[in-house]
């Protein structure tokens, strides 16, 4: 199954969501996936997001959303309050990722993570030869360019999940919108990476 | 806003109710009969699900939309949020509108006749409480069919009704709207309020509320008023309304006449609001609003939405509130979060103030309809018959 229209790594995300899910959206956007899952699996869905404009569009949509910043607002949520929560494309663009990361897991059964990775081959060409910070993959967004982000690679997130005891259940890899399997040298190939986390 | 999507010419109906049995209120004591002023837009539609209770602040009334005469100055306090098309749209919606309990503008309150006495309640009248607003518009829902409102709204004092009708009838609404609203009223609030009613008290006329047969107490209730009118702006909006210009002179008059355009707007607004309300009423309501106060004993929230987490929710507050801040709402939103209810939240971008929610129409409209929207396909609302709205056969 593949969503309509959803950006690759929505599209991982949708499929490991099993049907009736309680999901929470961190940084839902305009909460088209989590209308899409509303509408596919029929999910309880709730959205966080902190552009006002974007909270109407989740509105617009049908969707259940706070405004707020996640930092704060995830503090609400009572342990094993949902099924899964969803932090997409958000990672980079934290203050404490740390943080964010324990408190899905706190509040979730599990985590699942999206983000592109600088660690991939074009990224880390793009510096040596031209000494100019890279956009991340399929991301054009210049260094200056608000929200300011902080780049990571796949080998930096590996490596903070297990400093935070952090289990990672299942790693999809992304080259575009393929698939990729996992080898010695994923971090090279894959522009996007989605983690499903306990 | 333009006439054309107006409610047009709307009368205000009254029901009487506990003739027999009087209410009990909170405080203890009892009230009745009871009348309340209410006015109703739309029609209802055929299995009455399609109700929308739109609860009022503290001076509003039960005319919130259209007008009540063809030369009427100003249509209802809320006429820009509802009527065709607009937020509460009137062609999808039986909306309803009733002036609280204490209210001085045809329900039951201290200007009216205790049948005892056969003279003006005054201060004879018991001290009502947001609990007991509600309470008796529970009364009219029922007088009017409805088993259970589709939607509770409103803001400010509105928005205190609102979480009482969520938290004392969870069965009774589908969805509630609290709008720049709290869970209890902070302690700067009732220092305001209290600035008011002193306000009240020092102006001789005021006669410990026995004023109906002569002069009335209208320079205590004009500086309340204008205590009010601040905090109901922003520092910012007073600059961009007033800032510094003066009143219709030229220099400093160095006397104690109007000197700035802020003090001429705070003047006529107080003196206009003695036109049209009454000062015990200004003393009942805002108490009402001071003992407001919706945690638990052990002063938690969670404990008051503990059998309200079936409701639908949409929290708005705006940013430059400093009356109802949005701390306030997100206090609520916690709250929610934390019992599992289906809250939506917008701290809506504004240099308004308080006042904001009532004039950020643009957003509010868009909020307020995509949310009612997904209501009536959530919930299957069909349009009340002869309704110009499509879709369904």
């Amino acid at each position: 199954m593949s969503g309509a229209g959803l950006r690759a790594d929505l599209d991982v995300i949708a499929n490991l969501i099993e049907p009736g899910e309680k999901v929470l959206d961190l940084g839902c956007g305009d909460g088209s996936l989590l209308r899409y899952l509303i509408d596919t699996k029929r999910i309880v869905g709730r959205g966080v997001e902190i552009a006002e404009a974007k909270v109407l569009a989740c509105v617009r949509h049908g969707v259940t959303v706070r405004q707020g910043d996640l930092h704060e607002e995830l503090r609400d949520y009572l342990d094993g309050s949902f099924d899964t929560v969803i932090l997409s494309y958000t990672l980079p663009y934290l203050n404490d990722p740390a943080l964010i990361v324990t408190n899905m897991l706190r509040v979730g059964r599990r985590a699942l993570v999206s983000f592109p990775n600088w660690g991939h081959w074009r990224c880390r060409l793009t510096l040596l030869l031209t000494g100019r910070m890279p956009p991340a993959p399929g991301v054009p967004q210049a260094w200056d360019e608000p929200p300011r982000a902080r780049g990571l690679t796949i080998a930096d997130f590996t490596t903070f999940c297990a400093a935070h005891q952090v289990r990672i259940a299942t790693a999809t890899y992304l080259q575009g919108s393929q698939r990729i399997p996992d080898r010695f040298d994923t971090n090279l190939r894959a522009t996007w990476a989605v983690f499903e986390l306990r | 806003m333009n006439n054309l999507s107006s409610v047009g010419l709307i009368t205000t109906q009254y029901f009487t109710f506990a003739k027999d049995q009087p209410l009990a209120l909170e405080s203890g004591e009892t009230l009745g009969p009871i009348t309340l002023a209410y006015e109703t837009y739309g029609q209802l539609n055929a299995d009455h699900s399609n109700a929308i209770l739109i609860c009022h602040a503290l001076s509003g009334n039960a005319h919130a939309a259209g007008f009540n005469a063809p030369d009427e100055q100003a249509p209802g306090w809320w006429d820009d949020c509802i009527g065709p098309g607009k937020a509460f749209d009137t062609d999808k919606f039986f909306v309803i509108c009733s002036n609280v309990i204490g209210g001085c503008k045809g329900s039951t309150g201290p200007m009216s006749i205790n049948p005892q006495t056969g003279k003006p309640f005054g201060l004879s009248f018991p001290v009502v409480t947001i609990s007991d607003m509600v309470r008796a518009q529970t009364h009219l829902i029922d007088h009017l069919g409805i088993a259970k409102l589709l939607a509770v709204a409103g803001g400010s004092m509105g928005g205190m009704q609102v979480l009482e009708w969520a938290a004392a009838y969870p069965d009774r609404v589908r969805a509630a709207l609290p709008i720049a609203t709290t869970a209890r009223h902070s302690p700067m609030l009732i220092a305001f309020d209290e600035v008011g009613r002193q306000s009240i008290y020092a102006d001789p006329n005021w006669n410990r509320g026995d004023y109906y047969d002569g002069p009335r107490p209208n320079a205590g209730l004009a500086v309340a008023r204008m205590i009010g009118h601040i905090t109901y702006l922003s520092e910012a909006s007073m600059h961009v309304k007033f800032g510094r210009r003066l009143q219709e002179r030229a220099r400093f008059g160095y006397d104690f006449e109007t000197d700035f355009a802020v003090e001429g707007y705070l003047r006529y607004k107080g003196n206009r609001f003695t036109e049209r309300f009454d000062a015990n009423s200004y003393l009942y309501v805002t108490k009402a609003m001071d003992y407001f106060d919706l945690s638990d004993e052990r002063g938690s929230l969670i404990g008051a939405f503990a059998k309200s987490t079936d409701l639908i929710y949409l929290v708005v507050s705006f940013t430059s509130d400093w009356l109802y801040p949005p701390y306030h709402s997100k206090e609520l939103v916690s709250a929610l979060s934390a019992v599992g209810a289906d809250v939506s939240y917008l701290n809506i971008q504004s240099t308004w103030g308080h006042d904001a929610f009532l004039l950020e129409v643009e957003t509010m409209t868009a909020l307020l309809s995509s949310f009612l929207d997904r209501l009536v396909k959530r919930f299957e609302v069909r349009p009340p018959s002869g309704a110009p709205s499509g879709g369904t056969p």
